[in-house]
């Protein structure tokens, strides 16, 4: 059987700074995956490097079988199927929500814009976002920012999700609504990978938790044991550093 | 507010007194400031100002063209690319470094004596390409610092979605970065209405040409400011203009949609 996403012996280095050392990952499809760790520990270079934003040094990445770090391959054509939202949003300011939404689809798989602008409010219309279809991203609060940058991945009917900490910029009261949205992505079958700091979350939609120190994967499996009774110290020190600060 | 408009008085008041009051006033006025002088040459200088106008008007469109064709080369990554970065870099030191006006004087006065078969020997033809060829060079500048301005992760959110180099470059990058530099740009634009008085030095009868004819012929400045006036009352109104569209479209961005 192929596997949604298949990642062996990852290295990613920035300059001297080794910041992947060997990642191996395996992602089923419609499974939900969280990466957790300490911030620098390489969740974010791992999500980045899975949508070839940053090219690798060592190893291979697999999507539902096809080699994507492979020589020759279309990077365009991969970042189709793969969808990623960031902390940041990353909205293009200078266009409306549903523009934003249609750019890739009509850019790069040939929609037509009405058709596109169709399916595109019918996520919108999905996601609670239908009345703020011609506002501009800086007209919006930050989770409905985020929703619509959710909504513009999903645009592209990717096979896979990248979530990188989409949650992290948000005021506290926004969260929730985030996190709604991404719960409703799960149960409707979306294999997603995602990195956060929000613990509870991740316990209650991660299929399996695999927490990343140095650029690792020291430990993985089901919520259950790895927020409750992680094996590997370095593991049960970043959960007490979490508990201490009331976050989980 | 009152302050302010009592210091100007006062500060204009006194200046217009100590020019005016000056022992060389009476033959100044007479030689710049020539009321009947002024009424004389204006409607020729202001004939020979439409060349100005014609010419400024051409080059800005090749300027605003080939310039985004310079920065986007000079944005172009990758080792493939580097001859044409270059390329670009080296365009862009020599026009930058070397002045206008002999650019202006060797292709006006060089290009036509070569005595190519089908050359065009008119010395507006010869001093637009030298404006748009000098202009580029600036305002390359410009459309680079718009497209460095752009935070990378706009073109990262573009290229996640699958939109090649290119697209997001069209889409994404450059629409922010236009934005963002239309003020220097207006600056540049000014600063071209105003070097197509340097064409006249090869002999094409523009506003400062005809203004100079008319004072050599009439031992009178005045023509000068019959030509300044003709500049300024172009580039005031484009300046506003320009405030203008970029407060407009700051405001839509913010407002709209807030429902």
């Amino acid at each position: 059987m192929s596997e949604a996403l298949l990642v062996e012996g990852l290295h990613k280095s920035f300059g001297a700074n080794e910041v992947l050392r060997g990642i191996d990952l395996s992602v089923a499809e419609h499974e939900v995956v969280c990466l957790i760790g300490a911030s620098g520990s390489g969740k974010s270079t791992l999500l980045r490097c899975v949508n070839l934003l940053e090219p690798i040094d060592v190893g291979r990445i697999v999507i539902e079988g096809d080699e994507i770090t492979a020589r020759g391959v279309d990077v365009n054509q991969v970042r189709r199927r793969i969808g990623i939202v960031f902390q940041a949003y990353n909205l293009f300011p200078h266009m409306r929500v549903l523009r934003n939404v249609t750019l890739a689809p009509t850019l790069t798989l040939g929609k037509s814009q009405a058709e596109a602008a169709a399916e595109a409010m019918v996520l919108l219309e999905r996601f609670g976002l239908s009345d703020k279809w011609d506002a501009y991203p800086d007209s919006l609060s930050g989770g409905q920012q985020q929703r619509v940058a959710i909504v513009r991945a999903l645009a592209m009917r990717p096979d896979l999700m990248l979530l990188d900490e989409v949650t992290s910029a948000l005021d506290p009261e926004l969260v929730a609504e985030v996190l709604e949205v991404i719960r409703e992505l799960a149960a409707g079958g979306m294999t997603m990978l995602i990195a956060t700091h929000e613990m509870s979350f991740a316990r209650d939609i991660a299929d399996r938790i695999c927490f990343l120190d140095a650029g690792v994967i020291l430990e993985q499996g089901p919520p259950a044991t790895i927020l409750s009774e992680p094996s590997e110290p370095r593991t049960q020190q970043f959960l007490q550093r979490i508990i201490e600060a009331g976050r989980l | 507010m009152l302050i302010a408009m009592a210091s100007t008085v006062v500060f204009f008041t006194l200046l217009f007194l100590l020019i005016t009051n000056a022992p060389g006033w009476p033959e100044v006025k007479a030689t710049f400031f020539n009321w009947d002088a002024f009424k004389d040459s204006f409607p020729e200088v202001a004939r020979a100002f439409l060349l100005n106008v014609k010419m400024f008007c051409i080059a800005e469109v090749f300027i605003l063209i080939f310039a985004l064709m310079l920065a986007v080369v000079r944005s172009l990554r990758g080792p493939v690319f580097f001859p044409l970065r270059a390329l670009g870099i080296a365009y862009a030191d020599f026009f930058r470094g070397v002045p206008t006006i002999l650019v202006i004087a060797l292709l006006g006065f060089g290009a036509p004596a070569l005595q190519l078969q089908g050359i065009p020997l008119s010395t507006t033809f010869w001093g637009i390409v030298a404006l748009v060829l000098v202009y580029t060079a600036y305002v390359s500048e410009v459309y680079r610092a718009g497209i460095e301005s752009v935070h990378p992760s706009q073109d990262a959110a573009a290229r996640s979605l699958g939109l090649t180099h290119l697209q997001s470059l069209r889409t994404v990058v450059l629409p922010q970065a236009v934005r963002r530099v239309i003020p220097p740009l207006l600056n540049d634009f000014i600063g071209l209405q105003k070097d197509t008085a340097l064409v006249g030095f090869l002999g094409a009868v523009e506003a400062f040409k005809q203004s100079q004819i008319d004072a050599a012929a009439t031992f009178n400045y005045t023509p000068f400011v019959a030509a300044a006036v003709l500049f300024v009352s172009l580039t005031i109104p484009l300046a506003r203009f320009t405030d203008w569209l970029v407060e407009r479209d700051r405001r839509s961005r913010q407002a709209t949609g807030a429902r």
